[in-house]
This record gives C-alpha cells, sequence and structure tokens, in this order.
C-alpha cells in the first residue's frame, strides 16, 4: 500500500532531527499537528507516542512540501 | 502590574442535589406574597431582601450591599411532593428502562456488560428489550412516557417518588458504567424536591410611570409555584383526599414545567392575562432572542444610520454622499481648545436645527445639555476651553460605512462625507462591487468614529484605497465600470478630437495642468487618455481581444483601454497603477480615468438600440442554411439510433450516446449562428462596443437576441420531464427531436413561438429556484467556516497558527506567498521579465 502514488512518503525522524525541527519552529510536540498510532500510513515504521513523523507531499505550487505530524 | 496565568484545567457540569440547593440559599420561599402594605419585601415572599435588593435605599442583609453592589443570592422552595425535571425526562426514561424495576441494578450481567463493545446508546436500545432481570428473574415491563413528564409501567402511573426511590437505590458503579459520574449527578436528583428560587436580581420588576410594579415573568411563574406548593402541602396535611391532592400535584407539576420552559409542544404556554405566553428559563437563553444571540452575539450602537443606497459618479470613490437630515442627527465630538473656540462656537450658535450647527454640549465638569434655544444662551455662557461639544457632520468627516452580510473586509470600509441634499447614502459606482450592492432598494450603513483614535484606526486600516487589492486573489476589487469603460475604449480607439474639446474635456473632469496634453490641433483619442497618466508611467498590458497595450514615459502608445486594463477584478493597470503611485495618487488616477469615460461618455452621446440586433439578409440566409444543416444531421442521428446502427461513446449506453450528441450537434449549431453574427455586425454597433469593451454584455447575449436562443439546457442535459414519455402533449411520445425537447429557434426579438416559450420558462424557473435555494445555504456554509477559521494567523516563521500557538500549516499555502501580492494567486513571471526587458 505504501508504493502506492498516492501515499505521499512517510519518514520517522531520529532524535536529532525531532530537536531541530521542535527548536526550528519553536513549537512543544503539543502544538504539533497529530497522527494516531494506529494509522494505516506509519504501520510499517513501528511509530510510538511521542515520535514526530516527517510528510513529504508533493504540491502543485512548490514541488515539495513537508510536514511534521507527532504521534498520539 | 502582576499577571497571574491560569489554565482552565478542567469543567464539570453537573445536576443540583437537594442539599445542594438548601446549601446555596439563603432563604426559605413559603408564601407567594410579594410586598406588605407599605410596599416592602415579604420575608419569606419571592422578592425577600435577603435575596438582593432591587429598590434604591434598601440594603441586603446578606451582604450589607446596596443597589447595584448586591450581586443577589438564591433562596429555595420546598416542594410538598417531588417533581419531575422537564429538561431530564429522556435521561430519566433511560434510566427507568435499563435498570431491573425491583432490584435496581442494570439488565444484563457484569460477563455480559464487559464482553459487549456497545457504546452507551447502543446498550440502552439493548437493554429497553429484556424481558426478565437477569439478577433477580423479576420481569420486567417496558416503561413507557406519557408526555410531557408521565412514565407508565405495566398500565401502571409511576409516581415520582416511585422514580425517586428506584434511583436511589441505583449503586455508583452502576452509575459509572453509564458514564455518570455520581460524585456530580446522581439520577434522583433529576426529580426535583426542592426547587432553587434565583436572585432577585434576575429577575427585577419595573415601577411603571403610573407607579404600578410589573413583575418580571419568572417572579409570576414563581408566584404561581408557590401558591399551588402551599396548597398542596395544606391539603395533604388536611388529609384531603387523594384525588385532590393527585390534582394539585400535576398542576404543580405544570407549573414547574412551564417554569423551566414555556414552549414544549406538549405542554399548553402559561400565559399572562392579556394572553401573550411567558417568557420563562428556557425562553430566556434560547434562540435569535435568547441571552446568546441578542445581547452577548449582537449588540447596538449608536452614532450609526441606515438608508437606502443610490449611484453618484460624480463623487469620488472614497466619498459617501450623507443626506442633510442625517449629517444634523449624526455628531462628531469636538473639545474647545485655543485654537478652535471661535470656530466651534459658531456651531453652538446654530443650535441644532440649523446647519452646521451641534446637539449637545459637555460643560467642564461633564454635564450633558442639549442645545435648544432655550438653553443656548446659558451654554454660550459656559463656553471654554476644555469643554467640548457633539456637532453636526461636516464635509470631509471619517465615517464607515457597510452593507451586510459582511462577508470579507472590503464590506466595510471608510469613507469621507460629502453632504448632499436628498434622503439616500450615495456611493460611487465603482465601489459596489466591493460591497456587492446595487441599487434596487439596497440599504447599506454608517458609523461615525467618535475617538480620534477611532478615527486614526479607520483611516488606517479601513480606508477605501488600502483595499484595492483583494486579499483573497491578489485582485483589484475597485476598477472602473461600465460607462467608464465604453468611454475609455471609444476614447483610445478611434476617437479624434479638436484640442479645444480636448481642453474641455479635461477641465470638467479636474484636471487643470494642461502640460502633459500633446501639441497639435487634431488630438488622437489615445493622447488625451494620455494626458491624465503620470510621466513616468511606462506599462505593458493586454487587451480583452489579446492586443499589446503599450504605454511609455505617461503616453498610450499602442493599444486600447478596456475591461483588461482598467475594469473589475483583473485590471491590470488598476493594479499598476496602485502599486507605483501608492493608495492615495492611486486612487485619484483611477478617480480621473472613471471621470474620463464618463465625460467623454456623455458628450458623445451613447445609445443601445433594438436595431443594433437587425441582422443582414445574408446572415439570415446562412443561419438558416445552417439550421437545416443541423436538424439534419440530428434527424440522421435519431434514424441510426432507431435503426440500432449507432455507435456507442465510450462509457455511455445507448440513450446518452444519443443524447449527448443532439446536445454536441445543437451547441455546436449555437456557436456557428453567434459567430456568423459576430462577424456581420458593424464595429459601430453600440451593443457590440459595449461587448467588446468589457462593458456590459457579451456575444452570446447578442446572438440570442438577434438570431437564436438555443438549446435549453435543465441540469445535465435537454428537458426531459412532464408528461409519460414527452415534454407537452403535442409531441409523439418518446420523441427525441429538438423541438420536443427545449430547442428553441427563435431569437428574443424574433419572438419565441409558445411551445418554445414554455421551455424557456421552465428553465427560468429552475434557475431562480436554484438561486433562491442556494444563496442561505452557501451563506451557512460560509459563515461556519470563517468562524472556523477566524483566529488564524500567520506567524512570522510563515507558520500557519491558531490561536493557542498550534501549528495548522507548516508553510502558509505550501509557498509562503502573500496572495496580496499575487495575481490571482501566481506570480506571473512572463510579464515581469517582458517588463523589466522593454525597460532597459
Amino acid at each position: 500500500m505504501m508504493k502506492h502514488i498516492l501515499i505521499p512518503e512517510h519518514r520517522k525522524l531520529n532524535e536529532e532531527e525531532t530537536k531541530e525541527i521542535l527548536k526550528k519552529y519553536n513549537v512543544s510536540r503539543k502544538q504539533l499537528p497529530r497522527i494516531k498510532i494506529n494509522d494505516a500510513a506509519i504501520l510499517e515504521l513501528n511509530p510510538e507516542k511521542g515520535d514526530i513523523i516527517e510528510i513529504i507531499r508533493s504540491s502543485p505550487t512548490t514541488g515539495k512540501s513537508y510536514f511534521y505530524r507527532v504521534v498520539v | 502590574m502582576k499577571y497571574i496565568y491560569k489554565k482552565v484545567g478542567s469543567i464539570t457540569f453537573g445536576l443540583l442535589s437537594s442539599e445542594m440547593i438548601r446549601k446555596m440559599a439563603v432563604c426559605k420561599v413559603v408564601t407567594p406574597e410579594l410586598y406588605d402594605k407599605e410596599g416592602y419585601p415579604v420575608d419569606g415572599g419571592l422578592m425577600d431582601v435577603r435575596m438582593g435588593v432591587i429598590d434604591p435605599g434598601l440594603v441586603c442583609p446578606t451582604d450589607g450591599k446596596k443597589l447595584r453592589d448586591c450581586p443577589g443570592y438564591f433562596g429555595y422552595i420546598e416542594l410538598a411532593r417531588p417533581v419531575v425535571h422537564i429538561k431530564y425526562v429522556d435521561v430519566i426514561l433511560a434510566i427507568l428502562r435499563s435498570f431491573c424495576s425491583e432490584c435496581n441494578k442494570i439488565l444484563m450481567t457484569e460477563e455480559k456488560l464487559g464482553a459487549s463493545k456497545l457504546n452507551k446508546k447502543e446498550l440502552m436500545a439493548k437493554l429497553r428489550n429484556i424481558k426478565k432481570c437477569p439478577h433477580c428473574q423479576v420481569k420486567q415491563y417496558t416503561v413507557k412516557i406519557e408526555k410531557p413528564t408521565s412514565f407508565v409501567e405495566n398500565d401502571r402511573r409511576l409516581s415520582p417518588i416511585q422514580v425517586k426511590s428506584r434511583f436511589e437505590k441505583i449503586s455508583d458503579d452502576d452509575l459509572r458504567k453509564f458514564g455518570i459520574d455520581p460524585q456530580s449527578a446522581r439520577p434522583e436528583w433529576m426529580i426535583l424536591t426542592d426547587l432553587p428560587v434565583p436572585p432577585v436580581t434576575t429577575r427585577p420588576s419595573i415601577t411603571l410611570e403610573t407607579g404600578e410594579r410589573s413583575e418580571d415573568d419568572l417572579t409570576h411563574k414563581l408566584s404561581d409555584i408557590v401558591r399551588i406548593n402551599q396548597r398542596l402541602f395544606e391539603n395533604i396535611n388536611a388529609g384531603a383526599p387523594e384525588i385532590i391532592v393527585e390534582d394539585l400535584w400535576d398542576l404543580l407539576q405544570y407549573h414547574i414545567t412551564t417554569y423551566f420552559d414555556n414552549s414544549i409542544s406538549s405542554v399548553p404556554p402559561a400565559r399572562h392575562r392579556g394572553g401573550q405566553p411567558l417568557k420563562t428559563l428556557t425562553e430566556r437563553i434560547k434562540s435569535k432572542e435568547g441571552r446568546f444571540r441578542h445581547n452577548l452575539a449582537g449588540k447596538r450602537v449608536n452614532f450609526s444610520a441606515r438608508t437606502f443606497i443610490t449611484p453618484d459618479p460624480r463623487i469620488k470613490f472614497n466619498e459617501v454622499g450623507v443626506p442633510l437630515i442625517v449629517a444634523k442627527e449624526l455628531t462628531v465630538p469636538e473639545r474647545v481648545t485655543e485654537w478652535n473656540l471661535n470656530y466651534l462656537k459658531k456651531f453652538v450658535e446654530n443650535g441644532s436645527e440649523i446647519y452646521p450647527g451641534a446637539n449637545y454640549f459637555f460643560s467642564l465638569d461633564g454635564k450633558k445639555k442639549k442645545i435648544t434655544e432655550d438653553t443656548k444662551e446659558q451654554i454660550l455662557e459656559e463656553f471654554q476651553i476644555g469643554c467640548y461639544i457633539e456637532r453636526h457632520l461636516l464635509d470631509g468627516d471619517t465615517v464607515v460605512f457597510n452593507r451586510q452580510p459582511s462577508l470579507h473586509r472590503m464590506s466595510i470600509m471608510c469613507h469621507k462625507v460629502r453632504i448632499l441634499p436628498g434622503k439616500s447614502f450615495r456611493l460611487n459606482p465603482s465601489v459596489c462591487n466591493p460591497y456587492n450592492a446595487d441599487f434596487d432598494g439596497d440599504e447599506m450603513n454608517l458609523h461615525v468614529p467618535q475617538t480620534e483614535e477611532a478615527r486614526a484606526e479607520a483611516e488606517i486600516l479601513m480606508e477605501v484605497e488600502n483595499h484595492i487589492i483583494s486579499p483573497k486573489n491578489g485582485l483589484n476589487v475597485i476598477g472602473t465600470t461600465t460607462d467608464a469603460i465604453t468611454g475609455n475604449f471609444l476614447l483610445t480607439k478611434y476617437m479624434k478630437i479638436s484640442r479645444e474639446e480636448a481642453v474641455d474635456i479635461l477641465y470638467s473632469i479636474g484636471i487643470s495642468d494642461f502640460s502633459n496634453l500633446k501639441s497639435g490641433k487634431i488630438l488622437e483619442g489615445k493622447d488625451v487618455f494620455s494626458a491624465i497618466l503620470p510621466k513616468d508611467l511606462s506599462f505593458i498590458g493586454t487587451s480583452k481581444e489579446k492586443h499589446d497595450v503599450i504605454i511609455k514615459n505617461g503616453k498610450l502608445i499602442e493599444g486600447v483601454i478596456d475591461k483588461a486594463t482598467i475594469g473589475e477584478d483583473n485590471g491590470t493597470l488598476i493594479r499598476r497603477l496602485h502599486a507605483v503611485y501608492g493608495a492615495e495618487e492611486g486612487i485619484e488616477l483611477i478617480n480621473k480615468i472613471f471621470r474620463l469615460g464618463v465625460e467623454i461618455l456623455l458628450r458623445k452621446g451613447f445609445t443601445s438600440s433594438i436595431s443594433d440586433t437587425d441582422l443582414s439578409k445574408d446572415v439570415i440566409m446562412k443561419n438558416k442554411e445552417k439550421l437545416i444543416y443541423v436538424e439534419n444531421k440530428v434527424n440522421e442521428i435519431i434514424e441510426e439510433h432507431k435503426t440500432g446502427k449507432l455507435e456507442l461513446l465510450p462509457g455511455m449506453d445507448e440513450y446518452g450516446t444519443v443524447e449527448t450528441l443532439i446536445l454536441r450537434q445543437l451547441n455546436q449549431l449555437r456557436d456557428k449562428i453567434g459567430e456568423n453574427v459576430y462577424e456581420n455586425v458593424s464595429e459601430n454597433n453600440p451593443t457590440i462596443i459595449m461587448a467588446r469593451s468589457g462593458a456590459k454584455g457579451n456575444f452570446l447575449n447578442l446572438a440570442q437576441m438577434s438570431a437564436m436562443v438555443g438549446q435549453q439546457a435543465m441540469g445535465e442535459g435537454r428537458i426531459n420531464m412532464g408528461y409519460k414519455g414527452r415534454t407537452l402533449s403535442t409531441f409523439k411520445r418518446n420523441s427525441l427531436s429538438p423541438e420536443s425537447r427545449g430547442f428553441i429557434k427563435n431569437g428574443y426579438k424574433q419572438g419565441l413561438t409558445p411551445v418554445e416559450f414554455f421551455f424557456h420558462s421552465i428553465t427560468g424557473r429552475d434557475s431562480l429556484m436554484d438561486t433562491a435555494l442556494r444563496t442561505p445555504k452557501s451563506g451557512y456554509l460560509y459563515r461556519r467556516l470563517a468562524n472556523a477559521l477566524q483566529d488564524m494567523r500567520i506567524e512570522y516563521d510563515n507558520t500557519l497558527r491558531d490561536a493557542s500557538g498550534k501549528i495548522i500549516q507548516f508553510k502558509f499555502g505550501d509557498d509562503g506567498l502573500d496572495v496580496s501580492k499575487t495575481e490571482g494567486g501566481k506570480i506571473n513571471v512572463q510579464r515581469i521579465v517582458r517588463e523589466v526587458k522593454a525597460n532597459v
């Protein structure tokens, strides 16, 4: 399913990247958009609560757009 | 100042227990009387001073405060018999059905309950049908409800006492399984044994001019309750027969029910002596006239006016014409200073009747005095520095102008006042677009800012000139319209004007500097247009018909001016002027263009007439030929269909194919006839000029008038409704011919046949209904959307966040563009490159 063209790329951030992102946007995990732990799109990533998932979507205006969601 | 930040951790909603009601009460109400002979509130009455005071001079014994300072306190009524709370009838019923009538346990074993994955609703639905208690094996009857407040089990009525005693026996654990927190909401609290009496301050009585007192509806209702309650007490104590007690009990139930809600369908509403229904608790809160929508979400304002609007192309875009009678009523406060003392004195001398005058005077100690003939002299004596007056509205005052529905920020803009005779607000037709106004009876509102700060805010944030560019797509909402476009189009296209006339025209639109005007006896229209442009303007654009429009160093060199350059929504020249010369100068230039266009048209004269739609014999012949050709084509298709030879289109059945093919032929016919008409009308045809310049109308309108209206479409395809297999009884059943399915051969000018007229009215009615039904729906949809999104903002790091700082988008719109700086959401790189190149 993850290979379907309509599903954008999902990636779990490592600790360092997580810190970087939180610092970049000056936010706590609470202020990020959420994604359910049992969301079909991240099942294969073995997520844990508090993980941050990076989603790379293709956008008609900018080519690639990055989105971050915290696992709850 | 030290701030204490607190966050709401949790909110619990619960029921008031009888204990709680007594605890929070400061007195017990035992008598329906309100006042004694001296007019003093009776102790133990509904206006007991312990529940707060509403009369000046009285002191509340509870907190020792006087009127206005005393917040008021609750009292209570001890009910002779328990009574059902009307708002909880549904819950009471659900609980009665879910628990055993004998042992008061949930009608399901622990194991089963733990195993089931039902939600509460499903669980209750299931429990309702259980016939035998699994715990004590007693037969269960389904409890029925007899509206509004009686419960019946096995044809016997359950009294509130019985219901209450059942509820009392339900264990806390069982309640939790239903999602009820026994700490804050025991079910037996839904049966009232004591009734809280709200503070006097929530139901103040009003003293009429006659000195009579008129009590609040709630007080009336409460005194009914007390009266019946006392009678019930007396009857019970006297050992009256059960029937009498029951009757009184029911009456008490009725009064308490209507006290909570007087608009229940199954209960006759309690009424005043005059016959109008009482406004009790629910009515106070609910719906449009309720506390929320009337008092909290909607407020009234002073210093505002409303009348119908009419157009005035002679005033500026940022002006609003205000009728004199309105200007005499609306005022601006102005403080008397050393410098304006004599100036302001004149207003007082004029009084409130003579314009420009003043209506009110505020003396040094802040006393407000109305300026009349009688008070004038005295006020003039008191008149000194530091006082202030409320003077009439003057030309140039800043006001805020608004038309509902206020859907976007351009619906409320700041204008400058122009006092005009008449009774309507006047506005320039060019600002109709942002307000979405027309003059078929529209009314608009005007507000006068009262302080310097408010005026400054209005001027900085809301001025018309700052709202030329829409934040929704970066296009200009303000531009020139109709006559102004036609005028400029004619001027720049072919007009030749003598120098004298050109100067005359320019002067009449307010230009006295003719240094920009080209020299020579006979001037081209383009030169006249160039005369109002700034000398350093360079611009490359395209006209509506896709030709280049080139302005170099303030001279229009090539192209015509039309809707694509100076029109609303996508007037490229308008945007350029706004961007290069700023809001103030920009709008002045646009205004000049507007007035020039109107002036040209005024002098030249411009009439659209019926004969504009005349066609030459040649074209009529051509159209006829085309019509016959297409009719034959359609017949062929139908024939093929009947003989089964028709080849199906991909993804379509036989019928769909036929319909699509026929529709395609008919639409082609209409387009072709449109082309024929277009190619054969004169360039000087006024109707064509209007369509070409984009001022009003299009070629389809012209073709429909002069040649053929064409196929009437409803929904997806042709008209296909009415009788069995046919639209009208003049046609054969299952006929697919164009004329039987709403094809109109004639143009509006020739006139339609009765059948054609009928089809035309079908689609006309359909679209009328559609708009009438869609407007409120989409309006409400938009309102919900706007409310949901209203406090989103773009932070400095380009993220889109809500009020609590939660990120909604990591980059606004994925591209971080400021839409108001784009053209339709895009940046036209090609155009920019071209312009930069041309300027180098």
